[in-house]
């Protein structure tokens, strides 16, 4: 229905020529030129912008680089964090010497990320969907949910992760306090993230119409094979963006496990930077995190796009 | 029921229906039969209840009080299966609600595959033949965003068609379309009628109407007012609210 209606505003059969061209404000080439004169400079001359944003980034990059290099520590900073010897070092490792590889600890970040990953994926959404329940028998558990979202997305995740590294080791429970740090770290992980990830899921079950469960229920589907086969996937796509944010916020996270003492790139980083006294393998460390997180995020670009240019295509028809 | 029928051929039997949505009786005791085969008309300003009516007689709405029964048997109260009742009665909704992640195709095949397991295969054969018959095949792997208002409801009655249901309700399924894509949709409407089809529709197409339905019933605040044949409401209506309804009708220039 809306779709229609916006159908009308950009045109259709009526046009930017038809009887509402005045009503939809499409613009004469006249106003144009006054209203909206960014665009027409950039659109105007096409070689002569490029070279105009080639030439200012060199300037601010430039001066950046300058004031880097002319500072009085410069010479200082530059051994401290960015010397190539220390980088090479601290990437490989060398346990005699008594530091870790940073480039092998970040296998433990990628995969304490993919397994909280999918864990959180499957617990915010069972949560969200406790949440958006309503059934009268559900309720304790939805005041649960209430309390759950509130309480882990209140405390800080550091707080978390030391909680639960070393609050349940102490309890000294069969199996439970007897496990590897990175299993403390992602449990942790989990129950922050579900938190915030079942909000998300909760905004694109509601991004859903109504109409929707009514028309599968009206077919004689039950409840949840409506929910499985007609509301989650349109709930899905609406939220993948927001969730790909989420997970690219959760890959940096996992930084955080090192101070339970697990090694993963950060707590290596910081072991050679104490060991060697020089911190270049922080930078290391950041670049290795860099890696991982650009990827994801130009995927989260592409794919909002994507969406955008099929949304816009789907109104133009 | 001014003459007693067989209990067979009575498709639908709606006693003392009632139904509020918080303070807001939208039907204050509605009754109301449809015989197997027969095509019924609901007319009445919006809010009358029509959409209420229909709503209940899918159990999509849980009826406050009253009774529904399908040839006989109870469909209202506890320890009903709604999906077997619903598999019997097919909704066609004024907005459409297609699936709009699902091609043509799929919208078509998904409760049949789902809901009566029907494999694939043959569940694709039959909707194919469905949509062939209303003049939508080469639609078949369109999303629903690509088509028209009258293509979007005409598969919205497919859709509703492939489960094989005994009694089609449709509840103003042509008001949310342009008027020139009224008349497709009026056309698939006469064909389901022609070939027997048990229909309950609410409609303010009162031309259409009085073409096809056997009977038409006027609503009015929760009530039926007037039950008869159309002739005899259109031309000759009894109840003085029925009266002023088509007088409004007619001054409106759509009758």
């Amino acid at each position: 229905m809306d779709d229609s209606d916006y159908d009308g505003q950009q045109g259709g059969p009526l046009g930017p020529g038809g009887p509402l061209a005045g009503l939809s404000g499409s613009p004469t080439p006249g106003s144009f030129g006054t209203t909206s004169r960014g665009p027409r400079l950039l659109a105007g001359g096409g070689r002569r912008a490029t070279a105009i944003s080639t030439a200012s980034t060199l300037v601010v990059v430039g001066a950046l680089v300058a004031i880097f290099l002319l500072a009085p520590g410069s010479a200082e900073v530059r051994h401290t964090f960015f010397d190539p010897h220390d980088m090479w070092q601290s990437f490989i490792g060398n346990p005699k010497a008594g530091y870790y590889s940073v480039g092998a600890a970040i296998w433990l970040n990628i995969r304490m990320f993919l397994v909280a990953e999918v864990l959180i994926l499957a617990f915010s959404l069972i949560i969200a969907l406790i949440r958006q329940s309503t059934g009268p028998v559900l309720f304790p558990l939805r005041v649960l949910g209430v309390i759950y979202v509130d309480f882990f997305r209140g405390v800080p995740l550091l707080l978390v992760i030391l909680a639960i590294g070393f609050g349940v080791p102490a309890l000294n429970l069969p199996v439970v306090s007897h496990q590897p740090l990175p299993v403390y770290g992602v449990t942790a992980l989990v129950l922050s993230y579900s938190a915030y990830v079942s909000e998300v899921y909760r905004a694109g079950l509601n991004s859903v119409h109504r109409s929707q469960v009514a028309a599968a229920r009206s077919l004689g589907l039950s409840q949840p094979a409506a929910l499985r086969y007609v509301i989650l996937p349109q709930a899905v796509r609406n939220i993948v963006p927001p969730l790909l944010n989420d997970f690219i916020s959760l890959q940096k996270d996992t930084a955080l496990v090192g101070v339970l003492g697990a090694i993963e790139a950060n707590n290596a980083a910081q072991i050679y930077g104490s060991t060697v006294f020089n911190y270049s393998s922080f930078t290391v460390a950041a670049i290795l995190f860099l890696l991982l997180t650009i990827p994801l995020a130009r995927f989260t670009d592409h794919l909002i796009e994507r969406d955008r240019r099929r949304r816009l295509a789907g109104a133009v028809t | 029921m001014t003459e007693p029928e067989p209990a067979a051929a009575e498709a639908i039997r709606i006693e003392g229906l009632r139904k509020s949505f918080g303070p807001n009786e939208v039907l204050k005791g509605v009754d109301l039969s449809v015989a197997t085969h027969e095509v019924v008309c609901l007319i009445g300003a919006s809010g009358s209840g029509k959409s209420t009516l229909l709503r209940c007689a899918n159990l999509l709405e849980t009826a406050d009080a009253g009774t529904i029964c399908l040839w006989g048997s109870r469909i209202t109260g506890p320890g009903i299966d709604q999906n077997l009742v619903r598999r019997h009665v097919g909704i066609v909704f004024q907005a459409f609600n297609l699936f709009p992640h699902m091609t043509v195709l799929r919208n078509v095949t998904l409760a049949p595959v789902k809901v009566l397991h029907t494999p694939r295969a043959q569940a694709d054969e039959e909707a194919r033949a469905l949509l062939d018959r209303f003049g939508l095949l080469d639609k078949a792997g369109d999303y629903p965003d690509r088509l028209s208002g009258g293509q979007q409801q005409r598969v919205a009655i497919v859709r509703a068609l492939a489960m094989k249901p005994q009694i089609m309700l449709l509840d103003e399924v042509t008001s949310a379309l342009d008027p020139e894509l009224v008349a497709e949709v009026l056309d698939v409407i006469r064909e389901l009628a022609a070939g027997g089809m048990t229909m309950l529709i609410a409609t303010h197409e009162m031309g259409f109407a009085r073409d096809i339905a056997r009977r038409v019933c006027f609503l009015e605040e929760g009530r039926i007012i007037e039950d008869a044949p159309p002739a005899e409401l259109f031309s000759n209506p009894k109840d003085e609210r029925t009266q002023r309804f088509l007088r409004r009708i007619v001054d409106a220039g759509r009758l």
